[in-house]
This record gives C-alpha cells, structure tokens and sequence, in this order.
C-alpha cells in the first residue's frame, strides 16, 4: 500500500468507536468543500439552539472534508472520506495551531460485497470511525444522515468475532518488541461484576498460532477454534476456571486492540488495512 | 428432569421413569454450553435419535453476544438428525411460548397424540426448517 504514510498515521494509536453507514445517496466527491461549509453551518445552528457540546465556551469551529485514497483495498473500493472538526480559540494568537476536537473517517476496504450491485447514485462507504466527544458525533452524524439519506449504527462485535482478530492478529509477525497478547473475560451472573484478563507472551502467542495454522495466508474456523481451546484449558490447568462459559469482550496484541462495544485502537501501520478490511466486513454483515 | 450433563448418575436408573424426550440446551454466548452437549451426545443411545432429541438453543436475542457460530450448530442438526429451536429465554413470551411447544413435543413423543410418531413429527418439523 503506498501513500503518503503520514496521513494514515492519524488513524493509529486512537481510539476509534464503530459504526455502520448505509449507502450515501448522491455524494458528490468534487463538493467536499460545499459539505464543509453547510456542515460548518449546521453546526453552528445547532450551537445556537444549545444543542451541542462545549456551552458558554467561546470556539470557531472549523470543518474540514477530506478524501483518503490510501484507505482503498480493491479498485472498487470508495477512497475514505475524513472530516475533521478543529477549533481556534478566540483568546488565542492568530499563528497557534487549530487543536482537533473530533475526527471521522468514512472508509470501505474490499467492500465488493456491498459495491456489487449498487446503483449508480450511492456511494458505499460502510465502515465509520469517530473519535471524539459524542455530541460532535451526533451532530456530525444527524447532518449527514439528512443530507444523504443514510442511517448510521453503532457497530458491536461478538466474542465470536473477537476470538477471530485475536488469532488472526496473534499470529503476524511484528518486527520491534511486541506488547503482550492480552483478553479480557466478563463474568456472568455474579453479584459483583468480575473481569479476568488473561495475557499471553507474544512469542508463545505465534508459536502456538504457527503450529496451528497449516495454509499461510488462510485461516479456517476450525484453526481458531483449535487455538482459543488451547488457550482456554491452558487456563482451566492452571485457575480451574472455564473461559469459555464467561464473555470475551476485549483482545489487545501488538497489531490493534478491540472491545466488544466496537471500540479498537490500531497500532501497527503495516496492518492497518487488513485490520479495517475485517472491519468493513462486520460493518457490511450490519447492513445487510 | 434437569441435568448439567450426561451421563445420568447411574445410582437413580432404577427409580426414574421412561424417557420420553432429551432437549439438549446451548447457549449462544457460552462456548461451553455447546462442549458440553457434544461431549454428552455421546451417552445417547442411538434409538433417541429417531424423534426423540431435539437441540433448543437460546439466548439469540443478543446477536453480538455470540460466542458460537450458527454453521456449528447446523452440523449438530445434521450429524444427529434432531431439530434445532431457537429461543432467548429472557423473553416472557417466548419463554413461555416455547415451553408449551417442548410440552406438546412431549406428549408426541410420548405416543399420547394419536396419528403421530415422534420420527414422523421430527421429519416435518426438519423438512419445514429446509424451505
């Protein structure tokens, strides 16, 4: 993936929460300016009614729309759409830095399945990242819902689909000193909530995944299945307690990290497509 | 009668009654529960598989709560030709809803319905599952 990797930066080491987008009916990719301007506008109506965050405190909210076409996986893919929120205090000298105060980007990585047969005037970017303060994201998400007639959705993710990125993301071979390996089990049932977290030395991690993984470059539901087993009785050995009756609602490797609420931070640039590739795949199973 | 796993303790075989009808329970979100029913299959005499098991599997209301994918319990179905049902229990209605269903099931299997056998009931409810 070439690209200016600068600009892809600012997608890692945050935390990101999910959402699905439908289909974004008659966006016109030459008009980002005049979004900005009428989502600036909108903004600021809202401000006015009292509805947005940061009352009583003097800001100039500026908003950018941007394309980013290294956030692409096949040719039919849509380059990502980022919208940034920045402020510039009205105390504050002329020449100081505007300061982010929210940022979403709009992407979709081997969306096929979803771009198949779309009709000419949607655009399908189905996969959305907000960071940020949630009022932002409410108005930011109320305007475009309005103007392009698509529904946003907060994205969760299954246990089921955890114990797949933690066994995919396991195994990748990351050059500089890898942080553990790490899930977090949620406890039913109890009077008072317990947690158990269960970290893994990296290294084990991928010799484990190496001696499972029998096609490289595939994975089967059954090698994930074979190493979350391994990973749980090493447990029950050891604690006598079986994971797998609690919930798996967080995985942490060296790659990204992901929490069932559909919250990940993504931390290596190398995997950062694959890492969004699975994600507009749960987004697209959302939709659909 | 309940049981957390088979098989039955065998101390009680003489004072416990004909069984008419096994429901093995999987839980959606528990990997475990789904171990369990695998591993206990195996003390089921063959003759039960003929109408008289069927899998309930609850707690569907929550899809992200899954722990289990669906195609897993689809290859239980076919491996062990038994109906699966699906139900969340958190649900009054359903709950209930599904009781008075595994109620009636009883009573075929148990040869209380006239003109019908628990293999001949357990073929249509499969055959409208596949439509």
């Amino acid at each position: 993936e070439s690209g200016d990797p600068q600009r892809t930066a600012l997608l890692l080491r945050k935390a990101w929460t999910l959402y699905s987008v439908t289909p974004l009916y008659r966006f016109c990719r030459g008009r980002l300016r005049d979004y900005a301007r009428l989502l600036s506008a909108f903004i600021a109506a809202e401000r006015q009614k009292g509805l947005a965050v940061e009352v009583g405190v003097e800001l100039d909210i500026r908003v950018t729309l941007s394309s980013l076409p290294e956030l692409q996986g096949s040719e039919q893919d849509q380059p990502a759409v980022l919208v940034q929120l920045s402020s510039r205090s009205r105390a504050s000298p002329k020449n100081s830095e505007d300061k982010i105060l929210w940022s979403g980007c709009f992407c979709c990585v081997y969306g096929d399945d979803l771009s198949e047969n779309m009709p000419e005037d949607f655009t399908c970017l189905p996969l959305f990242l907000a960071n940020g303060a949630e009022g932002y994201m409410s108005v930011v998400g109320n305007w475009f819902q309005k103007t392009f007639d698509c529904i946003f959705r907060r994205l969760a993710i299954s246990p089921f689909n955890l114990s797949w990125m933690v066994a995919m993301w396991a195994g990748c071979k990351v050059d500089k000193a890898a942080s553990a390996v790490e899930l977090v089990f949620s406890v039913p049932r109890l009077p008072q909530p317990l947690d158990i977290s269960y970290a893994i030395h990296p290294e084990d991690a991928r010799a484990l995944w190496d001696t499972i993984q029998k096609t490289p470059g595939e994975i089967t539901q059954e090698e994930v299945d074979v190493f979350m087993d391994c990973l749980y009785s090493h447990f029950h050995r050891h604690f006598k307690i079986r994971l797998s009756a609690t919930k798996l609602v967080k995985v942490s490797t060296a790659i990204a990290s992901a929490h069932c609420d559909g919250i990940v931070k993504m931390l290596h640039s190398q995997y950062l497509s694959g890492v969004l590739m699975l994600l507009t795949e749960l987004a697209i199973s959302q939709i659909q | 009668h309940i049981a957390t796993s088979l098989p039955l303790p065998s101390e009680r075989d003489h004072l416990r009654p004909r069984i008419d009808l096994i429901v093995f329970m999987i839980d959606i979100k528990s990997k475990c529960s789904l171990k369990n029913v695998e591993a206990s299959l195996a003390y089921v005499d063959a003759r039960f598989f003929l109408g008289k098991v069927y899998f309930l599997v609850t707690g569907v209301g929550r899809v992200n709560c899954c722990s289990i994918e669906i195609n897993a319990i689809s290859k239980l179905e076919e491996a062990y030709c038994s109906p699966v049902l699906f139900c969340e229990l958190e649900l009054e209605g359903v709950r209930v809803a599904t009781a008075q269903r595994l109620l009636r099931m009883l009573q075929i299997c148990a040869g209380l319905v006239p003109g019908f056998s628990a293999l001949s009931f357990s073929l249509l409810m499969r055959n409208s599952a596949d439509d």
